[in-house]
C-alpha cells in the first residue's frame, strides 16, 4: 500500500490490509489528529483497505 | 458497519457517524446553534472575520458568508518569508472567489519592520508577534461591531488546560464564545467553540478549500504541543473529554463575579491597555532604540 504522511512530508510502503483504524495504530498515529484519504475521498476510520488502494493520512493541525 | 445515523449511506466521519451529505449540515448547524444559543451576533451586526488563510478561519468566513452575515476579512501580514505569503494567496484567491471584501495590513507598514526583521533584535517570536497582532487587529476592527477569530473547540480545551498547569487565574475567562464588552476593545467572538480540530478539518476538506499543511516556522510552542498530545490522548480513551472540559469551565467562568477592573488608555496611541503606555507602543520604542 502507497502511504502518504503529511505531518512528516513523507511517502511509505507499507502491505496493509486491514481496518484504517489498525493502520493508524500500527503507524502509531491517534485518529483524533488526522484525516485519512483513500484514493482521493475521505474515509471513516472503519472502512477497510486492500493492498492496492493509495491512502493519504493528513493533519489536522494547522499552523493558524 | 459504519454507516451515516441520519441515511444508509455509508459514513464517512465517525462520533457522530455521518455520511459527506449529512456531516456538512451537522457541521453548520452546529455553528448556527452556537451563534444562537449564546447571541453572539445578528444580520445587523458588521463583522470583521480575522483570517489568515489557515482552516479555521477561512471556514469560519465562509460559513457567516453563507448563511447572509454581513462578513469582511480582516488578515495580518506579519511577514514571515515562506509561510504567511503562501497562505495569503489561498486567502486573496478564497475571498475573491466568495465576494468577501479583504483588508490586509502589514507589519513593515504599520511598524516599519517586517517580524523577520523585528526578531534579528528579540527572543521571543510568539511575544513579538502576539502584541503587535492584537494591537492591529483590534485598531483596524473599530468600524465593526464585532471581530470573529478561528479558535476551535481544541484551541479552547487547550487554553484551559494550559491555565491549571500554571494556576494562571487572570485568563480564565478569555476562553468563551465571546469576550465581555469593554469600551476600546471590539468584541471578539468564537463561532466554532463547540467544533473540534478534526471536525472543522473535515468539513474544509469536504468543501474543497485550498488550505494547506503549513505550519508557521518560528512554532516552538513545546508546552501547548504537550497539552494538545495528552488531551488527544485523553479523547482516544475517554470520548468527549475536550467537549467536557469547556462545558464545565463555562459554567465555573458563569459563577464567577469578574472584577470590574478599571481599564486604562495608552498615552501614546490611545489603545486599551494595563499601563500608561501600552505594550505594543512599549514593545515599538525598543525595537527603534535598538538601532
Ligand atoms: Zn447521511
Ligand atoms: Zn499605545
Amino acid at each position: 500500500m502507497k502511504i502518504f504522511i503529511e505531518k512528516d512530508k513523507k511517502n511509505i510502503e507499507k502491505k496493509f490490509f486491514g481496518k484504517t483504524f489498525d493502520l493508524l495504530k500500527l503507524l502509531n498515529i491517534n485518529p483524533e489528529t488526522v484525516l485519512v484519504v483513500k484514493n482521493g475521498e475521505l474515509i471513516s476510520e472503519d472502512e477497510t483497505l486492500k493492498d492496492s488502494d493509495t491512502v493519504k493520512i493528513l493533519s489536522v493541525i494547522s499552523g493558524g | 458497519m459504519g454507516n451515516c445515523s441520519k441515511c444508509k449511506e455509508k459514513a464517512i466521519f465517525l462520533n457522530p457517524n455521518f455520511c459527506k451529505k449529512h456531516f456538512i449540515d451537522y457541521f453548520e448547524n452546529k455553528v448556527k446553534k452556537t451563534i444562537k444559543d449564546y447571541g453572539l451576533f445578528s444580520k445587523k451586526d458588521k463583522i470583521a472575520v480575522a483570517c489568515s488563510g489557515g482552516k479555521d478561519s477561512t471556514t469560519i468566513l465562509f460559513i457567516l458568508k453563507k448563511s447572509g452575515f454581513n462578513v469582511e476579512a480582516l488578515a495580518i501580514n506579519e511577514g514571515i518569508d515562506s509561510y504567511r505569503n503562501h497562505t495569503l494567496v489561498d486567502l486573496k484567491k478564497f475571498c475573491k472567489e466568495n465576494k468577501v471584501k479583504l483588508k490586509v495590513v502589514s507589519f513593515k507598514e504599520e511598524f516599519e519592520n517586517t517580524l523577520d526583521e523585528m526578531l534579528k533584535q528579540r527572543k521571543n517570536p510568539c511575544t513579538v508577534c502576539g502584541i503587535f497582532r492584537r494591537n492591529l487587529m483590534n485598531r483596524y476592527s473599530k468600524d465593526y461591531d464585532k471581530i470573529v477569530t478561528g479558535h476551535n473547540l481544541d484551541d479552547e480545551a487547550q487554553a484551559v488546560m494550559m491555565n491549571l498547569f500554571t494556576a494562571n487565574v487572570d485568563l480564565l475567562d478569555k476562553s468563551n464564545p465571546k469576550s465581555k464588552k469593554i469600551k476600546g476593545f471590539t468584541q471578539r467572538i468564537k463561532p466554532l467553540y463547540f467544533c473540534s480540530e478534526k471536525e472543522v478539518a473535515a468539513y474544509a476538506l469536504l468543501k474543497g478549500f485550498e488550505v494547506g499543511f503549513t505550519e508557521c516556522p518560528y512554532v516552538h510552542k513545546a508546552f501547548r504541543h504537550d497539552v494538545r498530545s495528552a488531551l488527544n490522548n485523553f479523547e482516544e480513551e475517554h470520548k468527549g473529554t475536550k467537549l467536557n472540559i469547556l462545558k464545565k469551565h463555562l459554567k465555573n467562568i458563569s459563577k464567577i463575579k469578574t472584577s470590574s477592573e478599571s481599564i486604562a488608555y495608552c498615552s501614546e496611541c490611545g489603545e486599551p491597555s494595563r499601563g500608561k503606555i501600552c505594550k505594543a507602543c512599549k514593545l515599538l520604542s525598543e525595537i527603534q532604540s535598538f538601532k
